[in-house]
């Protein structure tokens, strides 16, 4: 079974951290992936730094530069995972654009995720239907899935279409924004969250983007089986760093 | 084969929506209502009108006496030079605005390079009422000040992309994440053949009325609609998909694309893409552009600010890949050169874009009884700064 579905079968109340690999430091990916899992977190996105990042705010953005000018880049970040599965057995997920997957080569790069032992990938500039027309046979033969982002504006004959093809679970993003930490969800997240788990979807919602504190993880996961936090998490580690990721995990379980 | 864009927004292996789910309705919306709006009769009157009595259409067709003596062969200028707001980007953001009014968009965001763009933009919110709100550059609002002060005389907010390299498309993805956080209210107005499906089609539908009047100019001129050559520059590529639009499936009309070499091809600072570019995804679109072989995308370089883009439209990219069009390359020199030679032979000052175009004319034959059409796309006041210098005028 791949971990993430394992996981899920567990946890309805997944705590999820997204950080762009490279980033404080080039040899960070391991330390960091190891704080978290024994802070308890229950799934990681390692994210891929890419030069144009279109669907996220400053703080990615400048983590992802910061990491590229560490010298981060798709080759580096396999060799860093290469005994990832010998330390670390929460499922992890690729999050990165699509164009350095290409230049990578999207077979060779499937290979090596399922190699190092990646679970699934979030690609934000993919579109389900590409994805489906050309890349799921090969995805799935390396034991890969593919999650989706779904939004408030995303129509609701949409979001079964998604729910159909999709495994792993559903990225519902928070609102209509780039990512970012918010402090307080508003009634329109709430009312957005409380419609999508109305609509008894197969497959498992996690909340992600404006996700940066107590308050925050605990409204998304009231009304989905997740929540991710990226750009909070991000900022912490810049003003903390890799030893004092369990003080910013508790201070979310509070 | 089909040069126009398939019923999939592709051109041949290129183009696409490559873009994140959270612009989905956007585009969305756009795709399903942009052939529809753009057809129905009371959108074309206006935009037909607008043309005419706001931008100044059919701009001229000139045959230049002088040029076409010293190469001897008949050359023949498309001055969109003469369009108000001084280049060929106005025809599109007027069919832009007037597409917005029909989708009920009280909003307008544009991203821009050198300001042209932004300033066709600005001109029509202006024109409409409309709020507008300009990404640009933080670099770029520095080397482009006297646009900066046109676009903010005419209204518009310019906000400065401070992301990245701080220059187009840098200003292209905060635009983009502005569409993000306002899905609902804005429009974008991409200012080139770029970005996802539908923009590079409809940006080429709205520019295709240069070669629209160049069918029946010369038609006029010379008793036949087409002529042997069209040539124009291309950085994202707007002008020549107008210049060459009613031409693309016509092979008795060779294509020519002038793209910029900046300092040399294998200087490291150039923005030839076509030379230097490999198949992959900016801004939404499956093309050809300007990365490391890691796929980060790289900053390109040319002394005129509107080819330095890192891409190309995938028309395009289709152009080039299926041999179609003839590509090639002008370094600065060059270009700045016939920047000069344009204005003492023609009387015609051009944009430093545009100049590269006429470089053709130096690495290419062409016979005596051949008709080429340039694209005259702007012109030079806006580089006037840039040619002071270099010539120390």
């Amino acid at each position: 079974m791949n971990r993430i579905d394992q996981k899920f079968k567990e946890d309805t109340k997944l705590l999820s951290i997204y950080f762009s690999a490279g980033h404080p430091e080039l040899e960070d990916t391991v330390p960091i992936l190891k704080q978290l899992q024994a802070s308890g977190v229950d799934m990681v996105e390692i994210g891929l730094p890419f030069s144009d990042p279109l669907a996220d705010g400053p703080t990615i953005q400048e983590s992802s530069t910061q990491a590229l000018r560490n010298g981060m880049n798709t080759e580096k970040l396999f060799e860093q995972l290469k005994n990832i599965r010998k330390q670390i057995d929460i499922p992890l997920i690729l999050m990165g654009y699509f164009n350095p997957m290409m230049q990578f080569g999207i077979e060779k790069f499937c290979q090596r995720c399922e190699a190092v032992g990646i679970d699934g990938l979030i690609i934000p500039d993919l579109p389900v239907d590409v994805y489906h027309e050309e890349y799921k046979v090969l995805f799935d033969q390396h034991g890969l899935y593919n999650m989706f982002l779904i939004t408030p504006q995303t129509p609701e004959e949409r979001i079964r279409y998604i729910d159909e093809v999709s495994n792993g679970f559903i990225y519902m993003v928070s609102s209509a924004s780039v990512t970012g930490a918010k402090n307080t969800f508003g009634s329109t997240q709430t009312d957005y969250f409380q419609r999508i788990q109305k609509m008894g979807l197969q497959t498992p919602t996690v909340v992600g983007f404006g996700i940066s504190n107590a308050d925050t993880y605990n409204a998304a996961t009231r009304e989905s089986q997740g929540a991710i936090i990226g750009s909070a998490f991000i900022k912490f580690l810049e003003q903390e760093g890799v030893a004092r990721i369990p003080d910013f995990i508790k201070s979310i379980r509070a | 084969m089909n040069y126009n864009v398939d019923e999939k927004g592709y051109y041949g292996d290129f183009g696409g929506a490559f873009i994140p789910e959270m612009l989905y309705p956007n585009v969305e919306e756009l795709r399903q209502n942009y052939l529809s709006i753009t057809a129905d009769p009371d959108f074309q009157k206006e935009f037909d009108e607008l043309l005419k009595v706001y931008v100044g259409r059919p701009t001229p067709l000139y045959f230049a006496k002088r040029l076409s003596e010293r190469y001897g062969t008949k050359i023949y200028l498309k001055r969109e030079d003469l369009c108000h707001t001084g280049a060929h980007k106005v025809n599109n953001t007027i069919g832009q605005i007037l597409l917005a009014q029909r989708l009920g968009k009280k909003r307008i965001i544009a991203e821009t390079g050198a300001g042209q763009h932004g300033v066709a933009t600005a001109t029509v919110c202006a024109l409409m009422g409309i709020e507008c709100i300009v990404y640009m550059g933080e670099l770029d609002i520095k080397r482009q000040a006297p646009n900066v002060a046109r676009m903010k005389m005419l209204g518009a907010e310019v906000r400065p992309a401070q992301s990245g390299s701080k220059t187009l498309k840098d200003a292209t993805n905060e635009a983009i994440r502005d569409w993000i956080n306002n899905p609902v209210n804005t429009h974008y107005i991409i200012g080139s053949v770029v970005g996802p499906h539908p923009y590079p089609d409809m940006v080429a539908r709205f520019q295709a009325v240069i070669s629209e009047e160049t069918k029946w100019q010369l038609q006029e001129a010379e008793g036949r609609d087409y002529p042997d050559h069209v040539i124009a520059c291309v950085g994202g590529g707007s002008n020549a998909a107008g210049l060459y639009y009613h031409y693309l499936n016509d092979e008795r009309v060779n294509i020519i694309a002038v793209e910029a070499a900046g300092k040399g091809i294998d200087s490291g600072e150039s923005a030839a893409t076509s030379a230097l570019g490999k198949e992959g995804i900016i801004h939404g679109s499956k093309t050809l552009l300007m990365q490391t072989p890691d796929g980060q995308i790289t900053e390109p370089y040319s002394i005129s600010a509107g080819l330095d883009y890192p891409g190309v439209g995938p028309m395009h990219a289709h152009l080039f890949r299926s041999q179609r069009a003839e590509f090639i390359s002008i370094p600065d020199q060059e270009a700045m050169d016939w920047g000069l030679t344009l204005s003492q032979m023609e009387g015609i000052i051009p944009a430093i874009e545009t100049a590269h175009a006429f470089a053709a004319l130096d690495v290419r034959k062409f016979g005596p009884e051949e008709i080429i059409v340039f694209n005259c796309s702007g012109r030079g006041d806006k580089d006037l700064d840039t040619y002071i210098d270099y010539f120390k005028l």
